[in-house]
């Protein structure tokens, strides 16, 4: 009765959170329809040529630093909230949200922060040189009296993260406390218990084998989830691309592969470093060869199959329905409408599938690359 | 390529470093682990389970094979037994028959003897009676007899006749 009336508790506490988020969300939004930005007017009152659409892709796919719903280019408004930016500037660390750039993307507004020039060009924050007052570009838009900064901010990826481990912590903390009342798990944890058990019995059990799995079994449950969950926020009108950020797939590879190298078995060394069975000669190329392919090519392949996928699927998602646009003046508003519904609605559900496939695939060779790093060979 | 490395933000991998570290802990702590040792938990309690009921089934089949042999054992008991009483009641009466038969024997043997007996003592009382009479003819006679010489003579004779005769 006690653990019900917790269990009731902890229920209204994350509603309340929930609410708490909810209109911390409006209230921004709010805050950031406040200002009237000059700069917007300048631009065109809808993306319909071919050279803007691919420019809303492009920008899309990037991290940003503003939490973006969407754009009324006609009134210059934008339905947005922003995000804290921090970043690492020549003197030092400086704190400001993200709506002091006031959406505009190209370096024109300046911030100034404490002796600090800064300004954002493609959703990259840029420190301007000493007595610079405005950016200059090149002749291919690079911007020459300014470098990037070191930028710690809580983007929209680093948002939609802490979103899918709170979603996490939530779904498998409640999974995990439905234990105590029985052996089987109530409401959200009939899903998931299922899903843990997959990654348990299908992907880890398999490949490392019996006796070690057990250790990485964290590592494998919170990058599987963790990808999914990120894959599929990216599916929403969220429009997270968080797993299409080479960064964050960089750092998951990394992960793997730090994990299969420290966890590596003497076999597994010996056989990498000196292969046996082998002529002299042969076993320093084959070292080399070996080496690269475990420090290097493994966590390469692991990292772009899943940027590229992620990004490519975004990247079709958005150009189907751009068709609805591009394709208006050859066959008119109905069909094109029509066609890029259909095909855009095909696509996401391939893309659903996709979602799950990657995280999969991620987790699958992880757990592939640690059960070769930890196998022990007995016929030595 | 270039445009990959330019989109690489090290902070944001710095970002889901820290990310990633802190969630793998605190999943582990707060919801793998747990969830892991109960599923383990649940897994070895289904399987005690279905061994328990699996050795319980041998037993029970144990049980009723012992049950059918004890049967068996005390049918076969039983009959032995029926036999044994029948075959006991046989004898018995058997015994019976001979023991009844013996004495019956004994008992017309016995009178037979006794009969014989009397039979006898009857006779040697008879002839005792029949030789006093006959003594008492005899003195009665010879007194009469003894009279006459000739006629003592001749009855000496008759008798020892009557003697060899005898």
């Amino acid at each position: 009765m006690l653990l019900f009336r917790k269990e009731i508790m902890i229920a209204k506490q994350s509603i309340k959170f929930l609410v708490v988020l909810f209109t911390l969300t409006t209230t921004l939004t709010a805050f950031a329809n406040g200002g009237d930005h000059e700069n917007q007017h300048t631009k065109g009152n809808q993306v319909d040529s071919p050279d803007e659409i691919r420019e809303y892709i492009s920008h899309h796919l990037k991290d940003s630093h503003d939490f973006h719903f969407y754009s009324d280019n006609a009134t210059g408004r934008h339905f947005s909230f922003p995000l804290p930016v921090i970043v690492w500037t020549s003197e030092g660390l400086r704190t400001f949200m993200s709506s002091e750039f006031h959406h505009d993307d190209a370096g024109h507004v300046i911030v100034e922060k404490d002796g600090v020039k800064l300004t954002k060009i493609h959703s990259k924050i840029h420190e301007l040189e000493a007595g610079a007052h405005q950016v200059k570009f090149d002749e291919y838009h690079h911007a020459v009296n300014a470098h990037r900064v070191l930028d710690f901010s809580i983007t929209k990826s680093v948002f939609g993260m802490l979103l899918a481990g709170l979603l996490m912590l939530l779904g498998f903390g409640a999974l995990a406390r439905s234990y105590k009342k029985g052996h089987v798990p109530t409401g959200i944890g009939r899903f998931l218990e299922p899903l843990v058990i997959y990654v348990r019995d299908e992907i880890a059990k398999p490949n490392i084998g019996e006796k070690k799995y057990r250790k990485f079994m964290g590592f494998l449950l919170t990058v599987f989830f963790f990808i999914w969950i990120l894959n599929l926020l990216g599916l929403t009108p969220l429009g997270f691309n968080v797993t299409g950020q080479i960064a964050v797939t960089a750092c998951l590879a990394i992960f793997t592969m730090l994990i299969y190298m420290f966890s590596g078995s003497k076999d597994f060394w010996a056989h990498t470093l000196w292969m046996p069975g082998v002529p002299y000669l042969l076993r320093i190329p084959l070292a080399i060869i070996e080496l690269v392919g475990f420090v290097l090519i493994k966590p390469f392949s692991l990292l772009v199959r899943l940027f590229a996928n992620m990004t490519a699927g975004h990247f079709v998602v958005m150009s189907l329905i751009a068709l609805m646009i591009t394709m208006k003046e050859a066959f008119g508003p109905v069909t094109s409408t029509g066609m890029s519904l259909v095909l855009a609605l095909f696509i996401s559900v391939i893309e659903i599938l996709v979602a799950f496939l990657q995280a999969f695939i991620f987790t699958m060779l992880s757990s592939l690359f640690i059960g070769m790093a930890v196998e022990e060979h007995d016929h030595h | 390529m270039d445009q990959l490395l330019n989109d690489f933000s090290p902070g944001l991998f710095f970002m889901q470093a820290i990310i990633l570290l802190i969630l793998i802990v605190l999943m582990r702590k707060f919801a793998w682990k747990p969830i892991l040792n109960s599923l383990q938990d649940r897994e070895d309690g289904i399987k005690n389970a279905l061994e328990s009921a699996e050795n319980a089934k041998l037993e029970m089949q144990n049980l009723r094979a012992d049950n059918d042999r004890l049967l068996k054992e005390a049918r076969a008991e039983r009959e032995t037994m029926l036999k044994e009483a029948r075959e006991l009641k046989d004898k018995m009466i058997e015994d019976a028959k001979t023991e009844a038969q013996e004495q019956a024997d004994k008992m017309i043997a016995q009178a037979q003897a006794s009969i014989e007996s009397e039979k006898k003592a009857a006779m040697a009382e008879l002839k005792n009676h029949v030789a006093g009479i006959s003594l008492e003819i005899a003195e009665k006679v010879v007194r009469t007899e003894l009279s006459n010489k000739d006629k003592q003579l001749q009855l000496v004779e008759t008798m020892l006749d009557e003697k060899s005769l005898n």
